[in-house]
């Protein structure tokens, strides 16, 4: 009777599942996998520990870049984290979905399949390279919904924290570029909120509790359309050189502003002369077209796929009557610009109603809700 | 060129909501930074050949197919131009146009139905000078619209959307000094209509020189309000068939307005025989309507709706540019004079008859009397074969019952009951039909104590009487007749005109003195009689008080729509609707 009713720790342990453990967000842009590292190994286990998991503990943890375009964020880890009763550290990494075979081949080549392990797989890109993963390393993928899994991750590193600091923050006085500032906060209480996921297209969920919630809308003006404009209108290749350029540059020369219409302000209607009133708009007059910069058109790029999503996240957010705008995806990594726009126009435009919240682990909750997933199957057994 | 909201709740009530920066401004320049192409409208012909998913990243390139889970198909796109940062190849210009297209467009009707959600509105309407009449752009709008709120909020477009804000600026600075005086109707005649600018849209383009369109305008001294009795002002729509969902029926309609041209031309050219450039001017009148005719069978939405009522409308405006305000007004003197001569004789023998046996002749009568009409090409065949055609030959040839809507009987019964407070009688043709048919109906409802209303056109329109006719008319028969005479001293018959120029009626469009009266004397039943004014307008019409709609089909193929033949009678009497349907 003892051993069915109590759980001892032993047992628990051996209820865990196996290693390596996994979470993948196989997105339309990147693939997000978080790998968690035990710390805590036992003599006896590193015993038994086969060759080829070894050797994949120690190559992910040894390297900071893999291959040309796969990439550690070391500053995201999050040390010494119990998982199913086990300690260790959270590794986020990412690479291209157009390195996907390459991936996969690596899979093969270290043998994974022989592992035993369940690679849980979220995003459209579990469904797209289910039969990849099967017929090129043997492997079966256990295809989870990218929006469950995004909310469950979400809200379990929010729990858990950032390294001992909150994992959520916000802007103050977004509206002043002077006084502007970073400033923690907890997401106690989070329900409702307004979930904006900004990935190669935007996907809008209203979350009323952890299982309760529902994709209001979604755009395809996203992260995507950012990058894909850039690289046409400046040459550019990758987001890091768009975000550069965009640093640099001035929208106000590719925008038509109010002031650039109405000679001023249009007061009627309360919109100030600095205010965009045609995005592009002069790039229709060839002179104009000739004296701007590629920084200038990234810039302006950028301003108006972020000012696009923060108008329909406001919306949405009017509609379903929610206050808290969270934004998340990978759109927003390195991109304080966005960041701090999106801040200033739900502060803006709602008169202070609305407030725009963000997360430090930005495009990887969905990798980490997959991970959450096997680790909750074991639970069950 | 920027999109902005606005929610509007009447012609002086509104409020701008909102706005976005993205609109024909963004895809103008960023169509020129990207495909090199210079002007807005080459911009637009280059989409409507590209193929947008070479450039978009669509979810069944993230998904290998559709998003099952949450219903969206693989076809939707996910992140527009969510492939130019990893394609080898450089993209074509119809492509990357078509992609912007798609996203400017999905994006404002994203934006648009989120604002139309929360002000609760069903209806958009997207004016500015994005659209002009590209279908490809009108289809992604309407695809967006359609998709965002699932076919619950409808996109509507707008002939003159980019001129309307000077349009309004113009029609401000005509009111200034009478704002609220005049009302405003687009002059068919005049109006270039909505032309595309693509020439294979268009092959009339070609005809024409410069690329400027006109809209011309009439300015009327009088106020056009609704007619207060309308069960739903809001929802009425005077047309019976509409012409651009029917496709059938435009075939035979156009072809009908093509046939008769030869008629009318004669008839005006015959109306003028002391004028020698009467034939010229004609001539001229024939070219510029056929040329209307076929611009309409190509681009059936160019003046907005297309109806009967807007074809014959259209024959009309052409009509008056080239001089010929009243073609038949000699045919309708003519008639009236033989007409009047009978006037006399047809009241005595009426008055002859049982009630009962009275009612029915009267009703036989203003059916007969409506079978007059030089408009109908059966009738002014016969009547141009046999000028002895009478009034008794009518009743005679009438059809028997049952009719093929036939509610005398409640009719019947209804006069049994107490007097009509006030009737309104919205009247037809000119001659044998308002001197023999109608008159003595009127008397009739007169000497039950009922005051009449008689509505007839402010301005000529085929054969149809005139409120100034009628004036004259009037006072001849009450010459004749006591009843006729004492009715007009006591104000119990008052002559009006409807502030319609048309064979057709628009019950939404009166003029406003009329409307008044009919108010203020509590007028209890509305009586519309004639093909124009009541089957080919206002069939389903729907009226708060008893209405009694009567006409003889003189169109065979209308008669065979309506379940009928040729000179079918239509007798609608309905009780008041103001409790329930019917």
């Amino acid at each position: 009777i003892c051993s069915v009713l109590f759980k001892s720790k032993v047992n628990y342990a051996f209820s865990s599942p196996a290693f390596p453990w996994f979470g993948m967000d196989i997105g339309g842009t990147l693939v997000k996998l978080v790998y968690f590292e035990p710390v805590d190994i036992t003599a006896e286990e590193e015993q038994e520990e086969v060759e080829n998991l070894k050797s994949i503990r120690r190559y992910l943890t040894s390297n900071v870049a893999y291959g040309k375009t796969g990439v550690r964020d070391v500053h995201l880890e999050l040390r010494n984290l119990t998982m199913c009763g086990r300690t260790g550290n959270l590794h986020f990494i990412r690479f291209p979905t157009q390195a996907m075979p390459r991936f996969i081949q690596m899979g093969r080549d270290k043998n994974f399949s022989s592992l035993h392990t369940t690679l849980c797989a979220t995003g459209g890109g579990a469904y797209k390279f289910e039969n990849d993963f099967r017929t090129m390393a043997d492997l079966e993928l256990l295809k989870l919904d990218e929006l469950d899994c995004l909310i469950r991750g979400l809200l379990f590193i929010d729990r858990v924290g950032f390294n001992g600091h909150p994992e959520c923050y916000y802007f103050q006085n977004p509206s002043d570029p002077h006084s502007c500032v970073k400033k923690p906060c907890n997401l106690d209480n989070p329900f409702p909120m307004l979930l904006v996921n900004i990935g190669s297209g935007v996907s809008i969920l209203a979350v009323y509790s952890e299982n309760d919630y529902k994709r209001v809308t979604g755009t395809s003006l996203g992260g995507g359309t950012f990058l894909g404009l850039c690289c046409l209108l400046t040459g550019c290749e990758t987001f890091e050189e768009a975000l550069e350029m965009a640093s640099k540059g001035d929208s106000t020369n590719v925008d038509k502003l109010v002031k650039d219409i109405y000679g001023g302000d249009y007061e009627r209607f309360g919109l100030q002369g600095s205010a965009v009133a045609s995005s592009f708009g002069h790039m229709m007059c060839k002179e104009k077209r000739d004296s701007i910069s590629k920084e200038d058109l990234a810039r302006a790029t950028l301003i108006t796929i972020t000012n696009n999503i923060g108008s329909i996240a406001r919306m949405c957010a009017l509609n379903e009557k929610i206050e808290r705008v969270v934004f998340v995806g990978n759109f927003l990594r390195i991109n304080t610009l966005s960041t701090k726009l999106l801040a200033y126009a739900m502060d803006f435009w709602s008169k202070g109603q609305l407030r725009a919240l963000f997360l430090e682990h930005e495009g990887y909750f969905g990798a980490v809700g997959a991970l959450m997933e096997l680790l909750k199957t074991s639970e069950d057994l | 060129m920027k999109s902005q909201t606005s929610a509007v709740e009447s012609e002086d009530k509104f409020e701008r909501i909102g706005g976005s920066s993205i609109g024909g401004g963004t895809f103008w320049g960023l169509g020129a930074l990207l495909t090199k192409t210079k002007r807005f409208d080459e911009l637009l012909q280059l989409a409507s050949k590209g193929q947008h998913s070479s450039v978009d990243m669509l979810v069944k390139d993230i998904y290998g197919g559709s998003y099952g889970y949450l219903g969206l198909t693989g076809d939707l796109i996910a992140s527009s131009f969510g492939k130019s940062a990893t394609a080898d190849k450089e993209f074509s210009k119809e492509d990357m146009a078509k992609s912007l297209l798609h996203m400017i467009s999905n994006d404002i009707g994203q934006l648009a139905c989120l604002y139309a959600k929360l002000h609760n509105l069903s209806r958009v309407y997207f004016g500015g000078f994005f659209i002009r009449g590209h279908p490809v752009t009108m289809h992604t709008i309407t695809y967006s619209i359609n998709f965002f709120t699932k076919g619950e909020v409808q996109a509507l477009f707008l002939r003159h959307e980019g001129y309307l804000g000077a349009i309004g600026a113009f029609l401000k600075g005509a009111e200034e000094d009478n704002p609220n005086q005049y009302s405003w109707g687009e002059n068919y005649a005049g109006s270039s209509g909505l032309m595309s600018v693509s020439p294979d849209m268009n092959p009339m383009q070609r005809a024409r020189s410069g690329t400027f369109d006109m809209l011309e305008m009439d300015r009327l001294e009088r106020q056009l309000v609704n007619l207060p009795l309308l069960q739903d002002p809001s929802s009425y729509i005077p047309d019976t068939v509409d012409l651009i969902e029917d496709a059938q029926a435009r075939e035979y309609w156009l072809y009908c307005f093509e046939e008769a041209l030869d008629g009318v031309v004669k008839r005006a050219v015959a109306s003028q025989p002391d004028i020698p450039e009467a034939a010229e001017r004609a001539e001229k009148f024939r070219q510029k309507y056929r040329h209307k005719l076929q611009t309409l069978r190509h681009q059936p939405f160019a003046y907005g709706s297309l109806t009967v009522r807007s074809l014959l409308d259209t024959r009309e405006h052409c009509l008056n540019e080239f001089n010929f305000p009243d073609p038949y007004s000699k045919i309708k003197e003519r008639e009236n004079d033989i007409a009047l001569k009978y006037y006399q004789k047809a009241v005595k023998s009426l008055e002859e008859l049982s009630w009962e046996d009275r009612q029915f002749a009267l009703v036989r009568g203003v059916l007969a009397g409506n079978v007059f009409d030089w408009g109908a090409k059966a009738v002014s065949e016969v009547l141009e074969s046999n000028p002895e055609f009478g009034f008794e030959e009518a009743k005679r040839r009438l059809e028997e019952r049952p009719w093929l809507i036939d509610s005398f009987d409640q009719w019947l019964e209804r006069l049994k009951g107490p007097p009509h407070r006030c009737a309104l009688f919205f009247v037809d043709n000119s001659g044998v039909d308002i001197i023999l048919g109608v008159m003595p109906f009127v008397r009739e409802l007169l000497s039950r104590g009922t005051e009449v209303v008689l509505a007839s056109n402010s301005g000529p329109a085929l054969n149809d009487v005139t409120n100034s006719e009628l004036q004259i008319l009037t006072e001849r028969i009450a010459a004749m007749d006591p009843v006729i005479e004492s009715a007009l001293r006591e104000d119990s018959l008052t002559l009006i005109q409807s502030g319609s120029s048309s064979p057709c009626l628009d019950l939404s469009r009166l003029d406003k003195v009329l409307a008044m009266v009919v108010r203020e004397r509590q007028t209890d039943l509305v009586i519309i009689e004639g093909m124009g004014r009541a089957i080919h307008t206002n069939y389903y019409a729907m009226l708060s008080c008893e209405s009694l709609k009567m006409a003889v089909i003189k169109n065979s193929w209308l008669a065979d729509r309506l379940g009928g033949k040729l000179f079918s009678v239509v007798f609608k009497f309905l009780p008041s609707c103001v409790f329930g349907h019917h």
